[in-house]
């Protein structure tokens, strides 16, 4: 078929609408590396403005470390760049099974596999080690990747409200004639910040003789004492079946993701995931970096009793000026404004004090929940984290929204 | 019947609805957004045990679930 212009019109139309709902997404151009302090172009064209940024996932400040950019020019002089082949036929170096072994180590599973991202091993695992004859019983606030992962199963589907453990066994008890149960949750979830009540799913998954699977993207690397994530803050390493989680985010930033459990799910996956047989692995220089983030991190916990700190100062200082946060210990910390234009005038402003971050409004959260989700890092200094308070609170003055309930927000702005 | 209505509109509630919103018998339930398509799974899998009927998968489509009244219709043509 000819793209014609009534087809490019159809698309065109879409595009429109996107624009017109307020919704269409908008690129902001980042011209250093990735760190607390970043310079952008935006809008496109106009000239370069220092910021510090909250509103990235870079939650041990690993993504610009001088280690890592040294380990993987290494990997890169040593392994090359790329391996122009799927894992099972030529292209599985000993990196790539030195890192997996390091994985395992570090969450304390049986075994792992590397994926050319989290998104890939949520959309491969499902359909990997399930039927028909079997049912997934995910929270309703996981994230988008697994939702794809289980539309690729054939496995029956069903929810539980989120973090609502009577409903979760409701539902266990709903499904217990399935051969098969398995319960999925996000371990911190992006959005809220909040932590999964993992040591009760445990539970809950020992009582009905059911599987339990936890993306750690949020956690791996900084929750928990040592930062193996939240089954060690809610103290059951070990009692996690399935872990999948992502190298894009704490754990140095730039790409790629596993899953790891017991040995035998992920030996399915070496067997039947699709994204694993049909994909290049991850590329030598970042598995390189990588080995070097899990090098760090498992001499100290230097990064990730900082970001613990960081955090602390940020919340409570948010709360101070007056400002509505979620509830949580995370470094996801989201400051409520509940109206979305609020939310786009918010980080319009911040953006002009010199401060990035970002606001999230329906679809992207329910409605009426708009927010600006500040990510909090390792890599920032007191400093940073002063003058992005005192952006907020001349911004929060500016729009009369400091020690106002969530009513009064709304009343003044709408929902 | 109305007992029926009353109880999958109840279920329809606590199981789905998250915030005050009204429900009434023919509030549109899957077209209006209230239940996905995902969570058509449980409630199908309630009916089936609540009232000790099989709904073959042909039959269990986004219209025939989208109102407690249809629904109704629906478990009535399988109760024995």
């Amino acid at each position: 078929m000819a793209y014609t212009d009534k087809v490019r019109g159809t698309y065109q139309e879409i595009l429109d609408g996107l624009k017109d709902a307020g919704i269409f997404k908008m690129e902001r151009y980042i011209h250093s590396a990735q760190a607390a302090e970043i310079e952008v172009e935006f809008p496109v064209g106009a000239s370069l403005k220092k910021v510090i940024n909250i509103c990235a996932n870079n939650y041990l400040g690993l993504s610009s470390h001088p280690d890592v950019v040294k380990a993987a020019h290494e990997g890169l002089d040593s392994h090359g760049y790329g391996m122009s082949s799927v894992r099972f036929i030529c292209g599985t170096q000993d990196i790539h099974k030195k890192l997996e072994g390091m994985v395992t180590e570090f969450l304390g599973t049986e075994d792992t596999i590397l994926f050319p991202s989290c998104m890939d091993a949520n959309a491969g695992i499902f359909e990997a080690v399930l039927t028909k004859d079997d049912v997934m019983i995910s929270d309703r606030l996981v994230h988008a990747s697994i939702i794809d992962g289980m539309r690729l199963c054939s496995a029956l589907h069903d929810t539980f409200k989120h973090s609502d453990m009577a409903h979760l066994e409701e539902k266990l008890q709903l499904h217990n004639d399935k051969r098969l149960k398995m319960v999925i949750t996000d371990g911190v979830f992006s959005m809220d910040g909040d932590t999964a009540k993992l040591d009760q799913m445990a539970d809950l998954c020992d009582k009905y003789d059911a599987l339990l699977f936890c993306d750690e993207s949020h956690a791996s690397g900084f929750i928990g004492k040592t930062g193996r994530g939240t089954h060690e803050k809610c103290g059951i390493m070990g009692r996690i079946d399935i872990i999948t989680t992502t190298f894009g985010k704490g754990l140095g930033g730039a790409s790629g993701g596993c899953v790891s459990g017991r040995k035998e799910l992920v030996e399915m996956c070496r067997q039947k995931a699709r994204p694993y047989l049909f994909s290049n692995t991850i590329a030598p220089p970042v598995v390189a970096g990588v080995i070097k983030v899990l090098e760090i991190l498992s001499a100290t916990t230097e990064r990730r009793d900082k970001l613990e700190k960081n955090t602390e100062f940020w919340r409570k200082g948010l709360t101070d000026i007056g400002l509505i946060i979620k509830d949580g210990d995370t470094p996801i910390v989201p400051v409520m404004l509940f109206n979305a234009k609020l939310s786009q005038d918010v980080s319009r402003d911040l953006y002009e004090e010199g401060i990035y971050a970002i606001g999230f409004f329906f679809p992207v959260v329910p409605q009426s929940q708009a927010r600006i989700r500040t990510q909090i890092s390792a890599g920032h200094e007191i400093h940073h984290l002063e003058k992005a308070l005192a952006a907020f609170k001349k911004v929060g003055q500016k729009y009369n929204i400091l020690g106002k309930t969530k009513q009064e927000i709304i009343e003044m702005y709408g929902m | 019947m109305e007992d029926m209505k009353e109880i999958i509109k109840k279920y329809v509630i606590n199981e789905y609805v998250e915030d005050d919103s009204e429900v009434t018998y023919d509030t549109p339930l899957i077209s209006g957004g209230i239940v996905d398509s995902f969570s058509m799974v449980s409630l199908k899998r309630f009916l089936e045990n609540k009232y000790k009927i099989s709904i073959p998968d042909d039959k269990a489509t986004p219209d025939a679930f989208d109102s407690v009244n249809k629904i109704c219709v629906l478990v009535n043509a399988y109760l024995k």
